[in-house]
């Protein structure tokens, strides 16, 4: 920004205020996880410990709910990417004039409140339950994993779209012309261009699965996941436990995305370099010359 | 032998859009056949025709002499290369070359070694684990020459492979496709708006417009027998002069136009009082010293020198413009910006066409 | 009863042939080509097409939807007495919500209606707030950043976007708590002598719920800033418009999608908000949500909770429907 000096002060100060805003909270809990007051405590710092991160291995309700939340977890990206992938095709070939009625029906679960999908996925299953008697699919964990399947497809789709509407049909074409059947186009051409997409699309699912809260706590029934145990645990009291989860949550992202992006940047180099070396044989080529040796 | 594709009657069709209007046509086995026209003129979608992706509206397509109505592209002995290539970007080189005979169910020991073989003949051979992406522009395309090559189609047909690439490695790719062609000794059908390609490279070629085929015939035919107008003006460079036959002789025909009167050969036999173009070639005029009494008068508007041959824009009296070639061998001396010239032709070198429209 | 199986199932059915009944038309008129759903995919990719997006769009999303909406206007009956006579449709759970309890003296349920527009109130004002908040960072992020400033912000940004809901609050209740790090700073600094009971005073929702939902306004108003041509603001600027002015009638038009979508994110996960509400809450705390909660969960009237989820969803609808309004734009535009 081409400023006067006073305005450049001021937004120095807005951007201060806004991470301390947006950092200061889980900061102040992050200190809280190895203060040793039994209630979250900063200031002043009694002592270090690892106490609350012993006490939270320990607590067996929220080891049941972390296992809970990691299986239903994996069972939402099981049943959501597959169909976020069959939303996005069928996007791609519905008749013109019913495409947006169809996109209206499909992404309205993004805005849709979820305690309003925990409610109807609750109501709904425990009718058509009783009335097929297939009582046993009125389960915590079945109800939670539609619930939640409603908007994360959703949110799948979305990506997965996004990707295909990139998608070149000349693939396609020349696949077909290569003698491919339909089926083989799908497994060889469509699905390993959409990879990335598919596993952008996972990796989203599971973290939304495992965060939901909202919907997860109408329709987990009688079951515990994580998070209903966590507020079942911050409605009871404070205690440095939690605060020691959320460490250990904000820790894990943190390592996740500097693995991944020192994984890209490797991969982006080492093209970049196996491409020069292509272009500078070419050239070679060309004017007769022999291409150097490349590594 | 059965002919390699045979066109009938073929109409093509979107909604009210006509995209080929009756196309016939016989491609002979062996043949490197170029369709050639400006870029909506109906050659990919006759192109697409052939490799199954799109059905005639009317007439029928016959491929080594069976008819290929309901045969779906994966069914046909035809082997397209696109125009961006269409690489599978998560295969490797020798996965790609490999594909249709995977999907093909050959063997696996059966298909590295004639993609092994395919690798060696277009000089890939240390790149076969390669991605695609890790490719040069030339190298890619080689790859899509193997990857069509490797289902040993009976047609090849190539949709502008070429246009992507850089002027240097296009006319070095053009003397590689057509050794290729050579020695597979299979049909090649190439889609070309570029006519340097089509003349360099084929054998004949069928000069397309607004989804008509106006003319088929070998390089030397169309650029120095042009049938159509079109033909005239699209295959190479040349002068246009609109005139009204007076009369006709022998071959020849004489016609009064805005310029005066000139004659021309009239291969089509239009008869005395008829419209009709003159065309002549720029290589074709010559140029004299204002003064003489060949042909009509000019005025030299730009003399662009290229080294083998200077580019002469002449403004004649009537204020149209026409080109002059002059060959840098032919010792003639080259005219300056302003100066008023002669510019006469030899009348076999003039040609005489109907005026479209004014039958 | 049996007749709403036979609905559940039939609706899919009858949408499926309405859907092969317009194939086949548009196929005779001309006005489709190609080759038809099933060669296009094969027979295997075809079915699973149909049957996941069926499964997904009837069973997962309307067809609940539908039972809720069924459910809200039915009489709460014990088990025994469902589908008998007494099971009809009735307004009473909605007329609930307005009057309250039959046996009570008061003309309103004013403890549910106040309640319920608080909470449209404040969630509209927190999603003005944040809108006033994010708005110069996202221009900043997208238009004046240089890239490794960019990267830096955008991972500070994406960081506490995977911190749960429920820590999220628990974290302003860390800060907030009587003995909490500002109340300690606020004695320390002399300006107040006893702890302030944020908690109580509300304050520590509001302040909560924006900051919950901060990051849904700022990632839709980053990526529609950023694809404002740069040249247009520095023409602009070169042409001595004042910077109110380039806000207002260049870069906001032009990043209207972003700002609908971000307060459409905001205003529905606010509304819709129970995590911080449950943490952050004092015992006189007013929000919908815990409400509708509790009419499930607590007075085990499914029928009057439905009641009381549709009028949230009605309200979230007409809301999306109004910003659509107000911005012309269409529900694709934001939704990305």
């Amino acid at each position: 920004m081409k400023a006067d000096p006073f305005q450049r002060v001021l937004f120095t100060v807005y951007i201060v205020v806004f991470f301390l805003y947006l950092l200061g909270p889980l900061a102040v809990m992050g200190v809280s996880a190895f203060n040793t007051p039994q209630y979250p405590q900063v200031w002043p710092i009694e002592g270090v410990t690892l106490d609350w991160f012993a006490m939270l291995f320990a607590d067996q309700d929220m080891m049941t709910g972390l296992r809970m939340s990691i299986w239903i977890g994996l069972l939402v990206v099981a049943i959501s990417v597959p169909i976020g992938l069959a939303g996005a095709i069928v996007m791609t070939q519905i008749q013109a004039r019913v495409r947006s009625a169809y996109y209206l029906v499909v992404v309205s679960p993004v805005l849709t409140p979820g305690i309003i999908i925990g409610i109807s996925t609750v109501v709904f299953w425990r009718q058509f339950t009783g009335q097929t008697g297939t009582r046993f699919l009125y389960d915590g964990v079945v109800l939670t994993v539609l619930g939640q399947a409603s908007f994360i497809s959703a949110y799948c789709m979305l990506i997965i779209l996004a990707r295909l509407q990139r998608f070149d049909r000349a693939q396609e074409e020349a696949a077909l012309d290569l003698g491919a059947t339909y089926p083989q186009v799908f497994r060889h051409i469509l699905l390993p261009f959409l990879k990335p997409a598919l596993a952008s699309a996972a990796v989203l699912a599971f973290l939304s699965s495992f965060e939901n809260y909202n919907t997860t706590t109408f329709s987990i029934l009688s079951d515990k996941t994580l998070t209903t145990v966590l507020a079942g645990r911050v409605r009871q009291g404070s205690t440095p436990a939690i605060s020691a989860l959320a460490v250990i949550i904000v820790a894990a992202t943190i390592l996740g995305a500097i693995a991944y992006e020192v994984y890209k940047r490797r991969a982006d180099a080492a093209a970049a370099r196996r491409q020069r070396a292509a272009l500078a044989e070419e050239e070679a080529e060309l004017s007769g010359t022999p291409a150097p040796a490349m590594g | 032998m059965a002919a390699a594709v045979e066109l009938e009657g073929v109409n093509i069709t979107f909604g009210e859009f006509v995209a080929v209007k009756d196309a016939n046509l016989t491609i002979e086995p062996g043949e490197f056949f170029s369709f050639l026209g400006p870029s909506g003129c109906g050659k990919t979608t006759l192109l697409r025709t052939i490799s199954g992706f799109i059905e005639p509206t009317r007439g029928r397509v016959k491929i080594a002499g069976q008819d290929m109505k309901g045969i779906g592209p994966n069914k046909r002995p035809t082997a397209l290369i696109f125009q961006n290539l269409a690489l599978f970007p998560m295969m490797t080189v020798a996965e790609n070359i490999g594909y249709g005979l995977r999907v093909r169910g050959v063997a696996r020991h059966e298909r590295d070694e004639k993609v092994k073989n395919l690798l060696i003949q277009v000089a890939l051979a240390e790149h076969g684990h390669k991605k695609v992406s890790e490719l040069s522009g030339g190298q890619k395309q080689r790859v899509a020459i193997a990857r069509a090559l490797a289902v040993e189609p009976s047609v090849l047909l190539l949709d502008e492979p070429l246009s992507a690439l850089d002027l240097k490695l296009r006319q070095h790719m053009r003397t590689e496709l057509r050794a290729i062609q050579k020695r597979v000794g299979i049909t090649f059908i190439y889609i070309t708006h570029d006519q340097g390609e089509a003349l360099t490279m084929s054998d004949r070629i069928a000069v397309m417009n607004a989804g008509v085929i106006e003319q088929v015939g070998d390089g030397r035919a169309v650029y120095a027998e042009p049938r159509t107008p079109f033909v005239a003006s699209f295959v190479g460079e040349n002068n246009r002069i609109r005139g009204r036959i007076t009369a006709a002789e022998e071959g020849l025909a004489t016609l009064d136009t805005p310029l005066g009167t000139l004659r021309g050969r009239n291969p089509v036999g239009l008869a005395v009082g008829e419209e009709a173009l003159l065309f002549v070639r720029p290589e074709a005029l010559t140029l004299h010293d204002n003064g003489s009494t060949i042909g009509f008068e000019g005025e030299t508007l730009d003399v662009a020198y290229e080294g083998s041959v200077t580019h002469v824009t002449l403004r004649a009296r009537t204020g149209q413009k026409m080109t002059a070639s002059i060959g840098a061998s032919t010792g003639v001396a080259l005219p300056v910006a302003g100066e008023r010239l002669n510019v006469g032709f030899r009348p076999e070198d003039g040609l005489l066409l109907a005026h479209p429209g004014r039958h | 009863m049996s007749g709403s199986l036979a609905f559940v199932l039939g609706l899919p059915l009858a949408v499926a042939l309405a859907f092969f009944a317009l194939a086949a038309h548009e196929r005779r008129t001309g006005t489709a080509t190609g080759p038809g759903f099933f060669q296009r995919n094969g027979l295997g990719v075809g079915l699973y097409l149909i049957i996941a997006v069926g499964f997904w769009a009837f069973f997962i999303i309307l067809l609940p939807q539908l039972a809720m909406v069924d459910m809200s206007f039915r009489p709460k009956l014990p088990p025994a007495q469902m589908g008998g006579p007494k099971d009809v449709y009735t307004l009473e759970n909605y007329r609930y919500f307005l009057f309250g309890s039959t046996t009570s003296t008061d003309a309103w349920n004013w403890l549910h209606i106040k309640a319920f527009l608080l909470t449209i109130g404040v969630s509209i004002a927190i999603t003005v707030l944040n809108f006033a908040i994010c708005y110069p960072l996202a221009f900043h992020m997208a238009q004046s950043a240089t890239a490794a400033r960019l990267r830096i912000l955008l991972l500070l940004l994406i960081l506490p976007y995977w911190v749960n809901e429920i820590l999220r609050a628990f974290a302003f209740r860390v800060l907030l708590s009587s003995g909490g790090i500002i109340n300690q700073m606020l004695m320390g600094l002399g300006l107040t002598s006893e702890p302030v009971d944020f908690l109580g005073a509300d304050i520590g929702l509001y302040m909560g719920l924006s900051y919950a939902y901060l990051l849904m306004m700022i990632f839709p108003l980053y990526n529609a800033i950023e694809s404002l041509d740069k040249n247009q603001v520095e023409a602009a600027r070169d042409l001595g418009a004042p910077w109110w002015h380039i806000h207002a009638f260049i870069v906001m038009p032009h990043a209207k999608p972003g700002i609908a979508s971000g307060c459409t994110l905001v205003f529905m996960l606010t509304a819709g908000a129970l995590a911080a509400p449950l943490v952050l809450g004092g015992p006189r705390t007013l929000w919908f949500t815990p409400i509708v909660y509790d009419r499930f969960y607590q007075a085990f009237n499914w029928p009057q909770g439905a009641a009381y989820a549709f009028i949230l969803l009605v309200t979230c609808i007409v809301f999306v429907l109004l910003v659509l309004k107000a911005f012309r734009l269409s529900l694709g535009e934001i939704t990305r």
